[in-house]
């Protein structure tokens, strides 16, 4: 049996999700299909980065019109989130990568972008007071903050489904095809059939282009997190470093949160990650040595999720260059979660509206391939 | 003093030193294969032997001369060539049988060809009301004091639960000189008619007459109520008093030690983290590892053996420990495995070994009101959630015990879930009336046990940064 609707969404992640609930709110009914569980993989297990700080240009806008959104979040899923916002800073350990992030700051005021500031010894020392003594300074991205991802996935996933989106979840979707002017997709026993299918399947999803006739080139990676044992409260803002592989975030109960981009192998058929331990020593000597109050904190938990890297580390998002009612919203290479709330107003007016005052053609997956599409 | 392992390769890695690590580190030796035995404790006898080669009680009979079993196991183990590193804590093992472990506070990393775990099993939780109170502690952490310390309790002491274990302690306890005031047992009444089928082979199982003998001793010196179906602590700030319910009547007395213990379950935690696949059992009601015949799990390479395998006691963890052994050694030296006892001896062994298990899974199944909680009652320690925190969350979108972690971070705290995971699973299947099967498991990540990171920044650095240094 066929059930038609206005839209589906292949993928349950905080993008998938955020599609789903705009397209609700634009009066379309969706369905979400989601393999696992809505958050089960980079979505859900992110180190919740809220950061516009340090993005590639042309996401910035994508970032700021997300912002936004983040600092109304309950309003939107009637969760918090655990959304907070004491910014990010991003450390120079040196003069020469202060330098670096002076010239930064000033092309990005050249392109009329004020949201990264650049900021001395005094102020860095006055926002994290924690960090070494020999650090000149870097940039903060005031608004910027970090939110709970596995909570933030799962509330707009449960918000999508109260707004009437049609919620599959533990089964793939399957033989995606376009027939009589519809998109057909499986999901176990059941077909559904819209005019509109939205690719947000995450590291999963490059294989869907690629069956569609848009392969890009794009690998699945599995970033590495750990967090450690409580310690006394010592720093507010998320840190990130200029010239090292860290992230850097302490909660509220006390735990904190380290990150920066060491991978795992990702066993993607089975979900499964290993991790390199080796790696993630790295991760921990950069920390005893920037913050000695985590000397003696201890690591109770690392876990690696699996996501989409394109070769560019930019996302692809917005129409398909190949097929009518076709949209793409994947390869956020690491920095999607921030972008998820935005993305998926975006993509709402992209479907319904067929466009958007917030720029993202620097974006699309015609960076790959000549658009076949008739006007 | 610990030190680090002599080589960064061996054939067989035997994790944990009870009998199933035991037994399986010397028949591997003894075959020739290099083996590691790696053991979190000070010494040789995981739970069953704890201390069996530095107990300070020397009277054999006290302890019981099954205890004194586990001497024979560390003789054949020291007389191989297996190496043993004590104070060893594998905090990481992973599907390439990479496996990192700390050493007095550094860590080191092994590989190996294969791996057999025999990490035993845990107490299964207790949730009842109070169960958190200073003053309440599991039986098995009272057994531990008796066996290494011969620390028994002075005070009001109250024993409450069932299984073998509890009434072996009970004795242990008595005979030693300690104090019990009471004994609640809460085997439930109709377990007897389920096990009643069972019964022939329990007869004719080992653990019979010694269980039998065991109970009469202790009943001849301590009073006894069963059929107990409700069971509470309270005290403020300490425990004060204990609560309970039998044949219908309430009745409060005042303790200040209260032991509970409702039987063991595998500790599937390294197993989890490794990848390897696990079933819900019904009848032990607990996750166990899904093995073949000899112990081979469903990740290549790694065998589990021992109690970890399934809850089959002391004597069928030696046996499968063997087994284990047998077959990693018929898989890298298949010349060797012709000097240990057959396949077949063994399997004979494991079987008579095994004999009146069911009777016992069957008698002493804990009830439901002693593994599922409800209101105010605490699930997860370290983050202080209720079973109505959990129900809530249930009713808000919480599908399992993974997608909890985001609502309650249970099972987030330092012990991983070893306290609250058979709980959650229990309490939301049956908030969501599936199996436990279908609600699963957390999943489970290295470190399986904390390290500092102090210590995790001393790591050598990998070969790959070495290079890019000398190169540099």
């Amino acid at each position: 049996m066929t059930t038609n609707v206005d839209a589906i969404v292949v993928g349950g992640g905080i993008h998938g999700c955020s599609t789903a609930l705009h397209l609700c709110l634009a009066g379309l009914k969706p369905v979400l299909i989601e393999k696992d569980y809505a958050g089960r993989h980079a979505s859900g297990v992110n180190a919740g980065g809220v950061r516009q700080l340090a993005r590639h240009i042309p996401e910035i806008p994508l970032s700021i019109r997300s912002m936004g959104i983040w600092e109304k979040i309950s309003e939107l899923v009637d969760d918090d989130c655990s959304f907070e916002s004491y910014g990010q800073v991003l450390v120079a350990e040196n003069e020469d990568e202060l330098a670096v992030c002076r010239a930064r700051v000033a092309e990005l005021n050249a392109l009329g972008f004020t949201h990264e500031e650049l900021i001395d010894a005094a102020e860095l020392r006055r926002l994290v007071p924690a960090v070494a003594q020999t650090c000149p300074g870097g940039v903060v991205s005031r608004r910027d903050g970090a939110a709970n991802p596995a909570q933030t996935t799962t509330a707009f996933r449960r918000k999508a489904e109260h707004l009437g989106a049609t919620v599959r979840e533990g089964l793939a979707a399957s033989n995606i095809r376009h027939r009589d002017g519809l998109w057909h997709v499986d999901v176990g026993p059941e077909i559904f059939a819209a005019p509109v299918l939205v690719n947000a399947a995450g590291a999963w999803a490059g294989k869907i282009a690629a069956d569609l006739g848009e392969p890009v080139p794009v690998e699945t990676v599995a970033p590495m997190l750990m967090i450690t044992s409580r310690v006394p409260h010592f720093i507010d803002p998320v840190v990130i470093l200029r010239g090292r592989k860290l992230s850097f975030k302490q909660f509220k109960n006390g735990t904190v949160l380290i990150g920066g981009g060491h991978l795992a192998t990702p066993y993607q058929d089975r979900n499964e990650t290993v991790l390199d331990w080796k790696s993630l020593a790295t991760s921990a000597r950069t920390v005893f040595e920037l913050f000695p109050v985590m000397r003696s904190a201890t690591i109770v938990r690392a876990w690696a999720g699996i996501e989409a890297k394109m070769k560019d580390d930019i996302p692809v998002f917005g129409p398909s260059s190949r097929h009518k009612g076709l949209y793409h919203q994947f390869g956020f290479s690491l920095h999607g979660f921030q972008l998820g709330p935005g993305a998926g107003a975006v993509m709402a007016e992209l479907i319904v509206n067929g466009g958007s005052q917030t720029r993202i053609s620097d974006l699309g997956i015609d960076r790959f391939h000549p658009s076949t599409l008739q006007g | 003093m610990t030190v680090a392992p002599k080589r960064e390769d061996y054939d067989v890695v035997v994790i944990g030193a009870g009998p199933a690590g035991l037994a399986a580190a010397a028949t591997s030796a003894e075959a020739g294969l290099s083996t590691l035995l790696l053991d979190e404790n000070v010494g040789p006898g995981g739970q069953v032997f704890r201390a069996i080669a530095s107990t300070p009680v020397t009277d054999r009979n006290q302890l019981g001369a099954d205890y004194w079993v586990g001497a024979d196991l560390v003789q054949s183990l020291r007389a191989s060539s297996a190496e043993v590193i004590h104070r060893a804590t594998v905090w990481s093992l992973d599907r390439n049988l990479e496996i990192a472990v700390s050493l007095g506070g550094a860590s080191a990393f092994v590989k190996a060809k294969r791996v057999i775990l025999a990490t035993g099993a845990l107490e299964r939780p207790f949730p009842i009301p109070g169960w958190t109170l200073p003053g309440v502690m599991t039986a098995g952490a009272a057994q531990t004091m008796l066996k290494s310390s011969a620390l028994v309790p002075d005070g009001r002491t109250v024993i409450a639960g069932q299984g073998p274990l509890l009434w072996l302690l009970a004795a242990q306890i008595l005979r030693l000189g300690g104090r019990i005031d009471r004994i609640l047992d809460t085997t439930e009444r109709g377990n007897y008619f389920a096990a009643l089928p069972h019964a022939f082979a329990f007869l004719t199982s080992p653990y019979f007459a010694k269980g039998l003998s065991m109970m009469r001793e202790v009943k001849a010196k301590v009073q006894v109520v069963s059929g107990v179906t409700e069971l509470s602590a309270s005290g403020d700030g300490q425990l004060a008093s204990v609560s309970y319910v039998a044949g219908g009547r309430r009745e409060t007395i005042p303790a200040d030690l209260l032991l509970l213990h409702q039987g063991v379950v595998p500790n599937v935690n390294l197993a989890m983290a490794a990848g390897v696949e696990h079933r819900w059992d019904d009848l032990q009601l607990c996750w166990s590892p899904v093995l073949d015949a000899n112990g081979n799990s469903s990740v290549a390479g790694i065998a589990i053996a021992g109690d970890g395998a399934g809850i089959g006691g002391a004597n069928a963890a030696v046996v499968r420990g063997r087994i284990a052994a047998r077959a990693a050694v018929e898989a890298l030296a298949p010349a060797a495995a012709a000097k240990l006892p057959a396949m077949a001896t063994l399997r004979s062994d494991l079987a008579k070994a095994e004999r009146g298990r069911v009777f016992l899974d069957t008698l002493f199944r804990p009830a439901p009101q002693f593994r599922i909680p409800s209101g105010d009652t605490i699930v997860c320690r370290c983050e202080e959630v209720t079973a109505k925190d959990v129900l809530d969350s249930v009713a808000i979108g919480a599908t399992g015990p993974n997608q909890l972690k985001a609502y309650r971070r249970t099972g987030m705290g330092p012990c991983q879930g070893r306290l609250c995971g058979l709980t959650v699973t229990e309490l939301m299947a049956q908030a969501r009336g599936k199996t436990p099967q279908e609600i699963g498991y957390y999943r489970l990540r290295a470190p399986v046990k904390p390290i500092t990171l102090a210590e995790l920044a001393a790591v050598p650095k990998s070969e790959a940064d070495v290079k890019a240094v000398v190169r540099g």
